[in-house]
């Protein structure tokens, strides 16, 4: 306990849906707020999609918006590429460090004009794209990226690799010394002494919005490894109008139209043996959109999708997934014990539990709806933070029914997928509702003591 | 070393070839297969009903042998024998109940816990030997050979007593790497060749091997290695007795990995016993130059 004053600003960690909505509640609720990301830009998962279920919409329509509002609202601080590495105190006095990784570019002078990351000459693999298509070495992950300016990816990059070489640092042949980025950059924005800092902030409150990420398919054998065996996010990309396909859809093996896609539901999920005992809740609503989109994209092709059973729980999403029926996706409830490549085809080996049948298909693209896991690094996050986490590593609220926003440490809150599978609409609200509650807390507390007691 | 061996029914019927190859190469590594004295029958298939206690005796009595000998470790060739034994293990190491009803049924023997580790022979050549000092061994690397691993289903399942990965095993790749081959990986090396139902309905086997032969075929195979014998006869007998050229079934020779194994470390090849292995087999290995 301590008189000193409660600090009325908050800080949200993660950029993604429901952290963007929670700094804009606070930010619009008239406090002042820091939104930490991990990533160059925010939009987390959500902007990688390509139409969000049950009602089509494009993320990058509804959601750009939101965030070119977080970079110019007076209220929010916005920190992209940057991680917490240490929290001190208690409600209404933490005391935070965050590591600001090096951009190496002078984001004051750059103007996001785009000839650096035009002019690189180092491809790497896509995060944003899932690995399905090439960035360069300097990049903004993806155009509509918040902020619009640049980072220098030190590990990809030749001329950080020449320094390294030079200091003695790396072994080989030895790098090109290239610094076209900087040689070519029209306002002299790249800044090679940049460094990794440490930045201190005080805060009066928390939110946790880390998110997910998904099962590696490594983790399920008998689903081949193969350039046509996709994850959920991969085939959104090759979904997406601002993909690396531009919307068609393709088989990434050869370029060919995929005639017959099979869908796997539960990869992962509901499966204690080999995965995770949870639902993951998101999967069968959005490889039945995928299944539609397809359908939209390859009329004449086939859609299968293998399911246990059809969670389609929100607002909506039963008649969704009757519309899906109704255009001709074929359900087959069952389990697929095998994925394996056979000439130009995929081979999936399946059961029709409903008709008692094995099923094969000859499939051009297998799409698996992978598990949702708490994002990497959660855990070790929230041990920075002293959050309790459960079993599967989600943060575990402080009682599921009444107190399901609130963490242990009083004054962090948590929102979105950090907290377990869900939806956008539920991540939404949940963004929602943890700053309700940073701002209940904001308005009832004169002093931490005070605070404490309402919290 | 010497190391406890229990060989089964069938590498003294059979698939002797498997038993005289294996011995020779393993002798070759410097590890001695001790048979065990007074061994009997393992049980052949473990029994799944829950109740069918009488089932494990058999598989149970070997491993008391193997205690006996003071020894705490049985290495096995047939990939059945290693299941029912391990299986039956496992049930007097995690079943209280079962192991008391099965001590007292055999009150001639000493009471037994569970205490041996019933090992495949695959193990012990990845665990104990190591692939380097295989390769090591190697006079004639099997060059040029392609060859797939064909597991069957008695190594990798159930899980809990699968010798490698059940999904994706390469035990037997790495082996055949080790001794210079070229191992080609085929998405049926798990497949179930129809096990016993070559005895009452011989079409089941046919379309399984066909179909694993034809998989083999398709990923540029031009033998398979095995270490079951129920598969390798499945296999052998389809191929002869499908063997007009309609059939469309592959021909293809079914080796014994420690057949391969005595091949590549210049051993007698009396011990390999080729004869026992499909007609097609000495024409294909003396075409490759591998014997005379």
């Amino acid at each position: 306990m301590n008189n000193k004053p409660f600090i009325k600003r908050a800080l949200v960690i993660g950029g993604g849906i429901a952290g963007i909505q929670a700094v804009l509640d606070i930010a619009d609720g008239g406090y002042e707020v820091i939104l930490v990301e991990r990533s160059p830009s925010i939009g987390g998962h959500m902007i990688q999609y390509a139409e969000v279920f049950p009602t089509l919409d494009c993320p990058q329509c509804i959601m750009t918006p939101k965030m070119v509002e977080i970079a110019q609202h007076p209220n929010i601080k916005l920190m992209t590429y940057a991680e917490v590495q240490k929290l001190n105190g208690s409600a209404g006095n933490f005391e935070v460090e965050i590591l600001q990784k090096a951009r190496k570019v002078d984001v004051k002078k750059c103007t996001g004009c785009g000839t650096c990351w035009q002019k690189c000459p180092e491809k790497v693999s896509s995060e944003f794209n899932a690995g399905m298509a090439k960035r360069t070495a300097v990049y903004i992950p993806f155009p509509q990226a918040v902020p619009a300016k640049p980072v220098i990816d030190t590990e990809h990059c030749r001329y950080i690799h020449y320094q390294q070489y030079m200091a003695g640092k790396r072994e080989g042949k030895k790098p090109p010394e290239c610094r076209i980025c900087e040689k070519l950059c029209p306002v002299g924005a790249i800044d090679w002494e940049q460094h990794d800092e440490i930045v201190k902030e005080k805060v009066g409150a928390i939110v946790v919005a880390t998110g997910f990420d998904l099962m590696p398919v490594s983790r399920i054998p008998e689903y081949a490894d193969d350039p046509d065996v996709l994850n959920g996010i991969q085939f959104e990309r090759l979904l997406s109008p601002g993909g690396p396909t531009a919307g068609v859809v393709i088989r990434p093996s050869d370029g060919k139209t995929p005639k017959e896609v099979v869908f796997i539901s539960c990869c992962g999920s509901r499966d204690p043996e080999h995965g995770v005992p949870y639902c993951s809740r998101v999967c069968c609503m959005y490889l039945a959109k995928q299944a539609l989109l397809y359908k939209h994209a390859v009329p004449d092709g086939q859609a299968y999708v293998f399911y246990i059973d059809i969670r389609s729980t929100g607002k909506g999403y039963e008649e969704f997934i009757q519309r899906v029926v109704e255009d001709g996706v074929l359900y087959l409830r069952g389990k697929v014990s095998r994925v394996f490549r056979e000439g130009d085809k995929l081979r999936v080996y399946g059961a029709d539990t409903l008709s008692g049948k094995r099923v094969e298909i000859a499939a051009d693209l297998v799409v698996l709806g992978m598990a949702v896991m708490p994002s990497d690094g959660t855990k070790e996050l929230l041990i920075k933070l002293g959050i309790a986490f459960d079993e599967a590593g989600f943060v575990a609220e402080s009682h599921a029914k009444f107190r399901p926003l609130e963490t242990n440490v009083p004054g962090i809150f948590v929102a979105g997928m950090a907290q377990g599978a869900k939806d956008i609409p539920d991540s939404v609200a949940q963004g929602s509702g943890a700053a309700g509650r940073v701002l209940t807390l904001f308005a009832q507390s004169a002093s931490a003591d005070k605070a404490l007691a309402v919290v | 070393m010497d190391l406890a061996y229990y060989p089964g029914c069938t590498l003294k019927t059979r698939a002797k070839n498997f038993e005289t190859s294996a011995l020779a190469a393993m002798s070759a590594l410097g590890i001695n297969l001790v048979e065990l004295p007074r061994w009997n029958c393992c049980g052949t298939v473990y029994s799944l009903a829950e109740d069918d206690l009488i089932h494990h005796v058999a598989a149970v009595r070997n491993l008391i042998r193997v205690k006996e000998q003071g020894k705490n470790k049985v290495v096995t060739l047939c990939a059945f024998c290693y299941n029912t034994l391990k299986r039956a293990n496992l049930v007097m190491k995690d079943s209280p109940d079962k192991r008391y009803a099965i001590n007292i049924f055999m009150d001639e023997e000493p009471d037994y816990y569970g205490e041996v580790e019933t090992a495949h022979l695959l193990q012990v050549l990845r665990d104990d030997v190591g692939w380097e000092k295989i390769a090591g061994r190697v006079k004639h690397p099997l060059k040029d050979l392609k060859i797939v691993g064909y597991y069957g289903c008695t190594l990798l399942r159930p899980q809990s007593v699968a010798i490698d990965s059940v999904e994706r095993p390469t035990i037997l790749q790495d082996l055949l790497k080790a001794l210079g081959g070229t191992a080609v990986d085929f998405p049926f090396a798990t497949e179930c060749c129809g096990a016993f139902q070559i005895v009452n309905n011989r079409d089941i086997i046919t379309e399984r091997t066909a179909a694993i032969l034809g998989s083999a075929a398709k990923s540029g195979a031009e033998a398979l290695a095995v270490s079951c014998p129920l598969c390798e006869y499945n296999l052998r007998q389809t191929q002869s007795s499908t063997k007009q050229p309609q059939s469309g079934v592959p021909v293809m020779p079914a080796l014994y990995f420690t057949q391969l194994m005595a091949l590549a470390f210049g051993l007698d090849l009396a011990v390999c016993g080729f004869e026992e292995n499909s007609p097609e087999t000495r024409a294909w290995l003396k075409n490759k130059g591998l014997i005379s």
